[in-house]
C-alpha cells in the first residue's frame, strides 16, 4: 500500500501535475522572499565595522555558494537513485539541476571575486577554496557536456557515475578553509557553533539563502513540466 | 516498483564501491601534496629555516601593532608579521589593501633573504567575524571606562 503511493509519488507524470499546481505560489513566495531579503541585506542591515559597505556582497556570495554546494548533492544523491533504481525523474531532477549549479557557482565565484579585489587586494588566488569552487564549475560542465555528447540512455548513464564521483569535492570544498591555510575566511554559518554575525545582519541573509532556495526549486519544477511534455 | 533486489544491490555496492576507492585516491594524494596545497608559510617556518631560502614564496601572519613604518615620500612601507611565536619584518613598496591594519591577518609574496622579507604583493586575510560598526563602538566605549583609574 505504502509501496504503491510512493511509486504513484515518484512517477514524472504525478510530480508534473503538481509542480504545475505549485509553480505560480513558489514564483511569488521566491520573488517577495528575495525582495524582502535584498532590501534588508542592502539598505536596513548595519555596515560592517571593518569592511563598511562593501561586505553587503555576501547577501549575494554567501547564498549562491551554498546553494552551489546544495544542488550538487542534490544531483549527486539523484544520480545515485538513478543508477540504483533507475528512476526517470531521479534523473531528470539531476540533470534539471546541473545548470542551476553552474549558475549559482559562478555567481559564486563572480561576486567573491569583486569583493576579493578591494578587501583581500587580488581578483585570484590559487588557495584551496577557491581552487575546489572552480572544480566544482568544471563538474557542472562537465557533466551536461558528457550527457550531452553521448547517446541518450549511455549519456544518462556516464553523466550520472560521473555526478555520483564528483560528491567527493564538496567535502573538500567544505573542509578547505580549515584543513589548509587559505586566503579565503573561515565558515562564517556552521552547524556545529553559533554564526559569527551580529543577529541584524544574519537574519536578511537566512532570508536570501531559503530565497535562493527556493528559485532553485521553482527552476525544478518548469524543468520536471518540461520533461513531462518531452516525453 | 521500489525494490532492493539483488541487481540493485549489486549496482549500490559498485557505487559505493567507486567512491570509496576513488575518495582514498584523492584523500592520499591531498594528504601527499599537503606542504604544497596550504597557502603560505608562517613566519615560524621561515625561522626554523623550513621555507626555501631566495625563492619566491608566500608568508602569512599577523601585523605586530605599533609595527608599521610607512616613507616620507614614497609608498615604501616595512612591518612585521608575527603568528605569536616569531617574528619576521616585511620590506614592500606599493597600495596596502583595504583591510590592511594592526593585529590584521596578511598574506605576503615575495623573497626571504638575510632576515628580512622583502615583498611584491601584500594581500589581506579577513576573518569570519562580521560587526555593525556601532556595536564595535560600544565595546571599545565600555573598555575605554573600564580601563579608566
Amino acid at each position: 500500500m505504502i509501496k504503491q503511493q510512493l511509486a504513484q509519488f515518484i512517477s514524472l507524470p504525478y510530480m508534473a501535475r503538481l509542480c504545475a499546481r505549485i509553480t505560480p505560489y513558489l514564483f511569488f513566495v521566491m520573488l517577495s522572499v528575495i525582495a524582502i531579503g535584498l532590501a534588508w541585506g542592502l539598505y536596513f542591515a548595519p555596515s560592517d565595522y571593518q569592511q563598511g559597505d562593501a561586505f553587503r556582497i555576501i547577501y549575494v556570495h554567501v547564498p549562491s555558494a551554498f546553494l552551489s554546494l546544495m544542488v550538487y548533492s542534490c544531483m549527486a544523491i539523484s544520480a545515485a537513485l538513478f543508477l540504483i533504481w533507475r528512476i526517470k525523474i531521479a534523473d531528470e531532477i539531476a540533470r534539471a539541476s546541473a545548470p542551476v549549479g553552474a549558475l549559482f557557482t559562478f555567481l559564486a565565484l563572480v561576486t567573491g571575486s569583486i569583493w576579493g579585489k578591494p578587501m583581500w587586494g587580488t581578483w585570484w588566488i590559487w588557495d584551496a577554496r577557491l581552487t575546489s569552487e572552480l572544480i566544482l564549475l568544471f563538474l557542472f560542465f562537465g557533466y551536461m557536456a558528457l550527457r550531452d555528447a553521448l547517446p541518450q540512455k549511455i549519456g544518462a548513464l556516464a553523466s550520472s557515475y560521473l555526478a555520483v564521483i564528483g560528491m567527493i569535492n564538496i567535502p573538500i570544498i567544505h573542509f578547505s578553509v580549515i584543513w589548509w591555510n587559505t586566503l579565503h575566511q573561515g565558515p562564517t554559518l556552521s552547524r556545529l557553533s553559533l554564526p559569527t554575525m551580529d543577529s541584524r545582519m544574519l537574519y536578511p541573509l537566512l532570508l536570501m539563502i531559503l530565497g535562493f532556495m527556493l528559485y532553485y526549486l521553482l527552476i525544478l519544477c518548469l524543468q520536471l513540466q518540461t520533461a513531462m511534455r518531452r516525453s | 516498483m521500489i525494490r532492493f533486489s539483488k541487481k540493485h544491490q549489486k549496482r549500490a555496492i559498485l557505487i559505493i564501491a567507486l567512491l570509496l576507492a576513488l575518495s582514498s585516491a584523492v584523500g592520499l594524494t591531498l594528504y601527499a601534496l599537503n606542504q604544497n596545497i596550504n597557502l603560505f608559510f608562517t613566519p615560524s617556518d621561515l625561522v626554523h629555516q623550513k621555507a626555501p631560502m631566495g625563492q619566491t614564496i608566500r608568508m602569512g601572519g599577523l601585523v605586530v601593532e605599533g609595527s608599521v613604518k610607512r616613507g616620507a615620500h614614497d609608498l615604501s612601507v616595512s612591518f612585521i608579521l608575527t603568528d605569536t611565536k616569531n617574528q619576521v619584518t616585511v620590506d614592500y613598496t606599493g597600495i596596502l589593501p583595504d583591510l590592511f591594519r594592526e593585529n590584521q591577518g596578511i598574506v605576503v609574496l615575495g623573497t626571504w633573504q638575510n632576515n628580512r622579507f622583502l615583498a611584491q604583493e601584500v594581500l589581506a586575510k579577513h576573518d569570519e567575524n562580521y560587526m555593525p560598526a556601532e556595536v564595535i563602538e560600544a565595546i571599545k566605549r565600555s573598555d575605554h571606562y573600564e580601563n579608566k583609574p
